[in-house]
């Protein structure tokens, strides 16, 4: 293979390609307007959860509201009506929001594979952040949301937005926060298809339900003696 | 204020009446209008075809014509977007490959000062009810280039609504194109001749006895598809419903109020 | 295997058996209708769209216009974030780079994400042909690959396919590829969508190798941007132990606060949602999460070709949404295979006689495949002014002109099809700039005008075999003009 030459060749046609371009111009030097909206809309931070409740909601993602207090109780009674046995969390998610819970809780590492994780009823993780005007959450991989698999296989996932610090208005903003370091997954509802005469229709390859608790207050906080209100 | 009529080669060829309604509806609005007969085609159809070296001639005698009147009005929206958005354009081309001189400001000004009849009247002239009467149903297509190019709006409906008697109906699906296209129709004829069924039984769809948009080429087409299919609904050029078009043989047309065309 | 596009016929022979195709209009009325009103909503909930229009279009062209900059970049960032980069230059070295890299895991089977640049360069069937069996993870693409055919949009390969078509080809041909489809399947699409997760679930869980494409590189950090809805693409990017991207060159962005340009025009443009289910966004490999293998090939294929025509260039901007095949008219009528390749409608008509050339009728036939109606510009979250383009590439068919192929600059010669149609456009030409000889066409059309036949032979059948002629007027414009004013140029009229 002549992958040297082939670099060369193609970095020589483009130059060639560009002859047009005065060689006196930076690449910055072309100049490109970011005179779009930074969010769209001015809303109370309320108003911006409420928008993206109802935007989560309108993909058929399912939205919970909580303080951090009820938040055991509620990720309980969840699982308790989805009839979840076996549930997948990351190695960092604090241990008292799976207090009141009564399954068999297995923590993400490198044993649990695909494999198992096609075994697990429900995932639990956390996010980065949630954006509201396109109703979606981002996961980094952070200690509270694990590997990238985890939240992949399981066909229920159970996704936890603290309110307070962790929502924005918009993609810009969102953007500027993330960081390229880290292997990002955005999702916005369930898995999807379009490709039926282009109608939506839920459920393909990922997780067919996702569940996103909106919690207020401080949930890292929780130890797991309170009750859901 | 000397304003120039460019009557375009398709309306001078087969379609004089609508050139004769620019010229009476203008008179009767109190515009003198001149028509310069050193005037050709715009050169649309051999830009459009691939031929762009052949329209500079055509680009040159355009800019010479008109060189002193203050507008230049055509009753085609294709027209009149060939010479606004693509004579700057290939005066460029022509310039930066040589053979430009000092035309292409020449082109790129008369370019500036070309208006679709129903700009001139709503945005020069300042007017939308230009004292017409034409008691039939009509129904409006939104031409491509009318409506993409040169952004029309709701210019040419704005007229159509104060002719007295007129009743609008809605088109379905009007800003999808009728499938003219110039040689596109010669060229790719089962597509064209399919997007022109779907466009007239739409049209027809309506109940209105009148198809009415700002160029005869799309009209041509469309009408050559409805009088095939024995369609009872007629294609009139908008310039000849705003005349009222009194000297009009063929029914049905309509009649100025006031008498005031001459 | 799916098909090839070699030998297609011209796009005007194409489409007409495709407009007496009456399923297939249906089927491509029904789903372009309803795309069109749901972009429309999405696109209006955004009061800056134009605005971020124009910044998307200035990064793309920042990025074109200093590509070899951002090439070299993206490869230092991939390569310090642990990938291995490799530059193809045509279709053949991709292939070849992405199946020695397949075999050198030692398996002899892949999954894919739908990808463009591998339809492009034709690779499941050179994995074949080295025994490597390819499948394909999109349910459209899994529809197109089981039922031995070829895609027809960017976006939703199948369009051309309705639900009962797609349960029977799931019923006749899973069992030949894997797990059958279930008994009793219905056409409902729910129904189908579980059918495809059943059918793919054994396959990503043993996959140890991925081939995908991406819709965005960064290159000031190394990611790759894959968006997607149905988490096939997750499933590929992060399950195997060796993951290659194939890339076009063209889809490097300089730097990573543009992806909040592209992921918000992409989704709303593409398939009308606020946003698109999921975006993965990956930079080499990371420890103990996805591939321990990152492989980043880098494709030409016409690409630099096409980057030699400031004109055509633009055309590169495109981010593969597909908006433009939603809202053409001449798509909808002719289906997508009659464009002939992977990327079908308005925007497949500008790209490919560019990145192939004007290779064989189907190329040159292509820019003539528009009435020039604008709504694809319109459409265009990225403002390709494709109708521009196309009347540029008309130029270089109907008149030759100069044209990079494969990197040597050259002049091509008109084509050869074409040669009657010049000599018309030359005598039109002529005459039109010759108004005493057009005015003596037009008085022998109004003497002659009891005869015009209603039907036209030859060529003219085009026109009056579905539309009647114009009657000829007794008398031309410019005749009453000089007959009621008096005179003939600027006497009549003039104060």
């Amino acid at each position: 293979m002549n992958g040297q030459s082939s670099r060369e060749l193609i970095l020589g046609r483009v130059r060639r390609a560009l002859r047009d371009v005065p060689a006196t111009e930076q690449p910055a030097g072309h100049p490109v307007p970011r005179d779009y909206a930074e969010k769209h809309g001015e809303r109370s931070h309320d108003a911006t959860v409420g928008l993206l409740a109802e935007n989560l909601a309108d993909y058929r993602a399912l939205v919970h509201r909580t303080d951090a207090p009820g938040l055991p109780a509620l990720l309980a009674r969840l699982l308790r009506e989805r009839g979840a046995r076996r549930v997948a969390v990351p190695a960092g998610l604090p241990a008292g929001w799976l207090a009141g819970a009564d399954a068999e809780f297995l923590l993400d590492s490198p044993d649990l594979t695909a494999r198992v994780l096609d075994s697990v009823d429900s995932v639990i993780t956390g996010c980065a952040l949630a954006i509201a005007e396109t109703g979606t959450v981002v996961l980094d991989a952070g200690p509270d949301q694990g590997s990238r698999r985890l939240t992949l296989v399981p066909d229920h996932h159970i996704c936890v937005v603290r309110t307070g610090d962790q929502v924005v208005d918009s993609v810009p903003q969102a953007v500027r926060r993330l960081s390229p370091a880290r292997p990002l997954t955005w999702i916005s509802g369930p898995s999807a298809t379009s490709d039926i005469e282009l109608e939506r229709v839920e459920g393909v390859h990922g997780p067919r339900t996702l569940e996103v608790v909106l919690v207020t207050g401080d949930p890292r906080e929780v130890t797991g003696d309170s009750r859901e209100p | 204020m000397r304003v120039g009529l460019f009557v375009t080669c398709v309306n001078d060829t087969l379609y004089p009446r609508t050139g004769r309604a620019v010229v009476t509806l203008l008179e009767r609005l109190g515009v003198r209008v001149d028509f310069p007969a050193e005037q050709s085609c715009c050169g649309q159809p051999l830009f459009n075809t691939g031929y762009r070296h052949r329209t500079e001639p055509l680009l040159r005698r355009y800019a010479a014509a008109f060189s002193d009147h203050d507008y230049i009005v055509t009753p085609s929206g294709s027209c009149a977007a060939m010479v606004r958005d693509n004579y700057p354009r290939i005066a460029a081309k022509a310039a930066a490959e040589g053979r430009g001189g000092a035309v292409p400001e020449a082109v790129t000004e008369a370019a500036a000062r070309t208006y679709e009849l129903t700009e001139f009247l709503v945005d020069v002239l300042g007017v939308t009810d230009v004292g017409a009467r034409y008691p039939h149903t009509v129904t409006y297509h939104p031409t491509c280039h009318g409506l993409r190019v040169l952004g029309l709006g709701d210019r040419p409906r704005r007229l159509l609504e104060h002719v007295e008697g007129l009743e609008l109906r809605e088109l379905p699906g009007a800003e999808e194109c009728c499938g003219f296209g110039g040689t596109f129709a010669v060229k790719n004829p089962a597509v064209s001749a399919a997007m022109g069924a779907d466009k007239a039984r739409a049209v027809t769809a309506t109940g209105a006895r009148t198809l009415c948009t700002v160029d005869n080429s799309c009209l041509m087409h469309l009408g050559g598809i409805l009088a095939r299919e024995g369609s009872p609904v007629r294609p009139v050029h908008i310039a000849e419903i705003l005349a009222g078009a009194e000297d009009d043989p063929e029914p049905p047309h309509g009649t100025a109020r006031g008498g005031g065309a001459r | 295997m799916t098909g090839t596009y070699l030998g297609m016929p011209s796009f005007p022979r194409a489409a007409e058996a495709s407009t007496r195709d009456a399923r297939l209009r249906a089927n491509l009325r029904r789903a372009t209708g309803t795309i069109r009103a749901k972009r429309d909503r999405a696109v209006a909930e955004l009061d800056d769209w134009e605005r971020l229009r124009a910044a998307g279009a200035a990064v793309k062209d920042r990025t074109l216009r200093h590509l070899d900059h951002y090439l070299v970049q993206l490869e230092e960032s991939v390569t310090r974030a642990g990938g291995t980069v490799h530059w193809a230059a045509d279709a053949a070295e991709a292939n070849r780079i992405v199946t020695g890299l397949v075999l050198a895991t030692g398996e002899r089977e892949v999954v894919k994400v739908k990808s463009m640049a591998t339809q492009e360069t034709g690779l499941n069937g050179a994995l074949a042909a080295a025994g490597i069996r390819a499948y394909e993870t999109d349910l459209a693409e899994l529809i197109v690959q089981l039922g031995d055919d070829l895609p027809s949009h960017i976006l939703v390969p199948a369009i051309h396919r309705n639900r009962s078509e797609i349960r029977d080809i799931f019923r006749s041909r899973m069992a030949d590829w894997g797990l059958p489809a279930p008994e009793g399947l219905t056409d409902s699409p729910a129904d189908l969508a579980e059918a495809a997760r059943l059918h793919l679930r054994e396959k990503f869980l043993r996959a140890k190798v991925a081939v995908s494409g991406a819709n965005f590189a960064v290159a000031e950090t190394g990611t790759l941007v894959v968006v997607e809805s149905e988490g096939n693409g997750r499933m590929c990017l992060t399950l195997p132990e060796t993951l290659i991207s194939v890339v076009g060159i063209e889809k490097v962005v300089p730097t990573w606060r543009d992806l909040e340009i592209f992921l918000q025009l992409l989704p709303r443009s593409s398939t009308a949602e606020r946003m698109n289910p999921y975006t993965s966004m990956w930079a080499g490999t990371t420890d103990g999460d996805g591939p321990r293998a990152f492989h980043l090939v880098l494709l030409d294929n016409g690409r630099t070709d096409t980057l030699a025509d400031t004109t055509g260039r633009r055309a590169l901007r495109c981010i593969r949404c597909s908006a433009c095949l939603n809202v053409c008219p001449v798509y909808e009528r002719a289906g997508g295979h009659a464009y002939g390749s992977p990327y079908p409608g308005p925007i497949g008509a500008v790209l490919t006689p560019q990145l192939r050339g004007l290779a064989s009728p189907l190329e040159e036939s292509l820019p003539f495949a528009s009435s020039l109606c604008g709504a694809c510009f319109e459409a265009c979250p990225v403002a390709i002014d494709i109708p521009e383009i196309l009347v540029h590439l008309r130029e270089r068919v109907a008149e030759g002109g100069p044209v990079t192929i494969r990197g040597t600059r050259t002049v091509i010669r008109p084509a050869k099809r074409h040669g009657a149609e010049r000599a018309v456009m030359a005598a039109a030409g002529w005459a039109l700039d010759h108004p005493r000889a057009l005015r003596r066409g037009q008085r022998l059309l109004a003497r002659t005008r009891g005869l015009h036949p209603r039907r036209l032979p030859g060529p003219g059948r085009a026109w009056s075999d579905t539309r009647d002629l114009p009657d000829v007027p007794p008398e031309s414009f410019r005749d009453w003009w000089a007959r009621t004013r008096g005179g003939t140029g600027r006497a009549g009229g003039t104060s």
